[in-house]
């Protein structure tokens, strides 16, 4: 039997609107090469000055994954020599990082230590042709945290659910994306394997950028069974930096041993020792928000919702705004879960789709919108028709339903039902007769219960008031 | 040749235009082609910016005191639309599209740029002969280097090719050629000038400063250049001070540190003694002072510079700046043909040592321990100079250095000792001229001050060139 270690190195993008030591934008997907000045892209005589929105978000960050925040760190220059690297340096951190010392707590208890969270500089990019390669620095400057793990996932699976909550986390938090489609979160994985039982750990090699979190799964179940093939036949295992294919799902030598890295870091003259207050920590750490996994325990403790629903719910912000807003409105979590989680998710299908779920629409709609099933109001087919519609149209509950009424119910049918609603209300019409204006809401409830709510309030308002008035 | 401050007075009362003022400089530019001084002139553009300082003049607006006064810039610092090569290869097309800070500011206050001056590549040595392109000779005598690395500007100043320049020094680079070329130049403390648009060579060195004529013309640059700068992190929030035009120097304690004088020709050590003798007649207190860490400066100052050179340098690799190699089959291949065809052997020995030093397994050896005794040199320095108010010491342990001398590069390094150990520090440092040597070479005399006195230093050394006047007097066979 043997024992597979590893750990992981996941950069992070990000979410400040100007990049690292530059103004420039860090907006993704803009014409190459439009968003670039003298500082990122290197120019002669340019020099970096620091983000200081990169340094509260950073601390932030760290704060969230449990770490500790050196008041005094260290800018360093890492060397080496790349096309998408304009000054032959990447700014980074090594001796004195920002965060160190944190930690992740996983579903089945299993805890990840930090060993530190460090800020850097991202490099541009290479854009291959079909005739030649050209480098769009757009994103040369954009500001990276990088969290270091120790050794501590024995799992391909615990390696995933840390990523997704780091993920969650940072983007709770509002300071980092966290798409693997535009390369916003990318994980090099140290992979090693030693005999059951064994003391030491076994050489590793390491597997870098990753682009998402199936290739990160599928990069340690592969070198794993590729290290443990090694072993039970009495090979070693070198220790080497190696490319994985998502393709053919193989891993592959990257770079040859001559180049052994030496990355001749320093302390970077330019810039000064970044320092932070303690009390400026404190403010940072009051603006952290509840965090996904504690907003998870709550509404499996609190709310009474199921563990695996919870947890699709909190793993994006805004519809577990959605849905507890909903819940709250309807005072029915359970049923605002259920509908959130069948209909709500079948519109908004992807991790990106449910990233961006709109701000705009309110969780109160859906609330009053059940509340309205609750009641009898509306029939449960209403209500879901209702819940599409609010959804992709961004309209509101009246909205719905008064054109659901204006399909269901003709003119004639109206007036009948509020002829009807008059003669059964005589105290009502009394009341309305003596003066009472509002005496008129009670007629147009009852119209309303006996249309299950299909029938639109305002016209039968309209509608019994003629009534009435003709009398 | 005249002052700024008269310069600026002719100006003002219309006696000389500006057009006719750049002119002048031009056709002298013209003239003395031979020595080398410009790596590029801009003729048009100087013309242009005379013609609207004119105008700026005749509604009675100047910009400033400097206003329609032409300059010269080290071609290091980097000026929009202009050529910046550093002297190599690497940059030799190199057209920048933003302006320096200090042009900026100097183009801001109406300046002419006349072109920008030859200089050591990159900065990287002592005597303007590592250009890439052609040496500077010295005014003074042709047989002579200007100094370096900021030769170009210095020769410039002394031969009347510009009425005052820009420098850049990160061990001496402004104020050995100033005292070989015998005109002043300021090294401001470390921060006091942003460097942004300076090409880096040792980023905690660098420090840009105005060279003159004479000291007193460095009273009305310094406070033009010097502030705050948001784009460069070690720019320092301290306003100017005002400079004033000092009666004696009575109170004022100047420390001779010894270890400065060693080693230093003899004609050198005289012509400073002399100095001394001038400087307590006008009533300082000289007092004997010592810095053993000072013997240690040069070694600690050539890993700090090569190490941040090798960094600086890093990024020329044939994509970006201009010069590429032809006949490569692979992206490295491209860099290694690209950097071996580009830079010169003192940049190839700079980059190769500075590798060295911060290499897995060398960095504790030499960086690390060099920061260590920069930290000490700096604490030692503090702690003198509470003691005395400044520190009088030759700029140079030599008055000159002759073309082909055949100097091993480490010979050459050890002319820097005098220099160095005011960047380490990052004290303000300046050269004033202070005599002659026997062969009639100019002598120049360093004055180190406390930390962002910058003003102290120009005040103390305008009234030392009052009372001398060596400022305006030539050395040698008397050229100009």
């Amino acid at each position: 039997m043997y024992k597979l270690t590893v750990g992981l190195e996941t950069h992070c993008e990000l979410a400040t609107q100007t990049k690292i030591f530059c103004a420039c934008p860090t907006k993704f997907g803009a014409e190459p090469n439009s968003q670039c000045c003298p500082v990122c892209t290197g120019q002669p005589g340019s020099l970096p000055v620091l983000n200081a929105a990169v340094v509260d978000y950073a601390v932030k960050a760290g704060l969230a994954l449990g770490c500790e925040i050196n008041l005094r760190s260290v800018m360093e220059r890492k060397h080496y020599i790349y096309p998408d690297l304009a000054k032959g340096y990447q700014i980074s951190q090594y001796e004195l990082p920002l965060c160190h010392d944190g930690h992740v707590t996983l579903s089945n208890g299993h805890t990840i230590r930090i060993n530190r969270i460090h800020i850097e500089e991202d490099a541009g990019k290479l854009v291959h042709n079909w005739y030649d390669t050209q480098i769009d620095y757009n994103r040369a400057g954009v500001p990276l945290i990088e969290i270091v793990t120790e050794p501590d996932f024995h799992s391909a699976e615990d390696a995933v659910e840390y990523l997704e909550i780091v993920q969650m986390t940072l983007r709770s938090l509002g300071v980092a994306r966290c798409r693997t489609r535009e390369g916003s979160i990318r994980c090099d994985v140290n992979v090693s394997v030693a005999p059951e039982g064994s003391d030491e750990l076994g050489t590793r090699t390491e597997l870098k950028n990753l682009n998402s979190f199936s290739a990160v799964a599928d990069a340690i179940r592969y070198e794993y069974s590729r290290q443990k093939a090694l072993l039970e036949h009495g090979g070693r295992v070198v220790q080497e930096t190696l490319g994985f294919d998502e393709g053919s799902g193989r891993s592959f030598p990257q770079r040859d041993k001559e180049d052994a890295d030496d990355y001749r870091y320093f302390p970077e003259p330019d810039i000064l020792p970044v320092c932070v207050t303690s009390e400026r920590v404190e403010e940072l750490r009051a603006q952290i928000p509840e965090l996904p996994q504690a907003r998870k325990r709550r509404f499996v403790e609190q709310l009474g919702l199921p563990e695996a629903e919870a947890a699709q719910l909190v793993r994006h912000r805004r519809i577990a705004d959605y849905f507890e807003r909903a819940g709250e409105t309807a005072g029915d979590y359970a049923h605002a879960e259920r509908f959130v989680t069948a209909q709500l998710f079948q519109l908004f299908r992807t991790d990106d789709e449910r990233e961006d779920f709109p701000e705009t629409l309110r969780g109160e709609e859906l609330g009053r919108l059940l509340r309205l099933l609750d009641e009898g109001k509306i029939n449960s087919t209403v209500a879901k028709h209702a819940f599409a519609r609010m959804l992709s149209e961004g309209c509101t509950v009246e909205q719905v339903l008064s054109a659901e009424d204006a399909a269901g119910l003709d003119g004639g049918e109206l007036e009948a039902l509020c002829r009807k609603a008059v003669d059964d209300s005589p105290r009502a019409v009394a009341d309305y007769r003596a003066g009472k204006e509002k005496a008129l809401q009670a007629i147009v409830g009852a119209v309303m219960r006996a249309t299950h709510g299909r029938a639109d309030a305002s016209a039968a308002l309209a509608a019994i008031r003629k009534i009435l008035d003709e009398e | 040749m005249k002052k700024l401050s008269e310069l600026s007075a002719l100006l003002r009362g219309r006696e000389i235009s500006s057009v006719e003022l750049t002119r002048a400089y031009l056709d002298a530019i013209g003239e003395k082609k031979e020595l080398g001084a410009y790596l590029t002139v801009t003729a048009e553009s100087a013309l242009e910016a005379a013609r609207a300082a004119d105008a700026r003049y005749a509604k009675g607006e100047p910009l400033s005191a400097i206003d329609g006064i032409p300059c010269v810039l080290k071609d290091n610092i980097v000026t929009a639309g202009v050529k910046t090569s550093c002297a190599s290869r690497m940059l030799e097309n190199y057209v920048p599209f933003y302006d320096a800070f200090v042009w900026e500011r100097l183009r801001g206050a109406g300046a002419v740029l006349l072109g920008k001056g030859n200089m050591d590549e990159f900065a990287m040595g002592s005597t303007t002969e590592s250009s890439a392109f052609f040496p500077t000779r010295n005014p003074v005598n042709p047989d002579y280097v200007p100094g370096g690395s900021s030769g170009g500007v210095a020769a410039a100043v002394a031969a009347g090719l510009a009425a005052f320049g820009l420098g850049s020094d990160t061990g001496g680079s402004i104020r050995q050629p100033a005292s070989f070329c015998g005109v002043s130049g300021l090294k401001p403390s470390y921060g006091r000038v942003s460097r942004y648009g300076l090409v880096a060579y040792g980023s905690s060195l660098d420090q840009i400063g105005p060279m003159s004529r004479c000291a007193e013309d460095l009273a009305l640059l310094f406070p033009l250049l010097c502030g705050r700068d948001e784009r460069d992190m070690t720019s320092l929030e301290l306003p100017p001070r005002a400079v004033p035009a000092l009666e004696d120097l009575k109170g004022l304690r100047v420390g001779v540190p010894e270890e400065l004088y060693n080693n230093c020709e003899e004609g050198v050590t005289e012509a400073v003694r002399r100095a001394l003798d001038t400087l307590r007649a006008l009533g300082a207190e000289t007092v004997e002072v010592r810095i053993p860490l000072l013997d240690y400066s040069l070694p600690a100052y050539y890993i700090i510079a090569c190490a941040e050179a090798a960094s600086n340098l890093n990024r020329y690799d044939g994509i970006r700046y201009g010069a590429c190699a032809e006949g490569y089959h692979s992206f490295a291949q491209m860099v290694t043909k690209t950097r071996s065809e580009n830079f010169g052997s003192e940049v190839k020995r700079r980059i190769m040592l500075g590798n060295y030093v911060l290499s897995a397994g060398y960095f504790d050896a030499y960086y690390r321990k060099a920061q260590q005794l920069r930290a000490a040199l700096r604490q030692e320095f503090s702690r003198v100079l509470t003691e005395v108010d400044l520190l009088v010491s030759p700029v140079s342990p030599v008055a000159g250095l002759r073309f082909g001398a055949q100097m091993k590069p480490v010979e050459v390094y050890q002319t820097d000792i005098c220099t160095v150990p005011v960047n380490l520090t990052g004290l303000p440092a300046l050269s004033v001229p202070c005599g002659f040597d026997g062969k009639g070479l100019p002598v120049g005399m360093q004055l180190i001050g406390r930390h962002c006195r910058d003003e102290e230093l120009i005040a103390a050394a305008s009234l030392f060139e009052r009372a001398t006047n060596y400022a305006w007097v030539r050395g040698g066979e008397d050229r100009v």
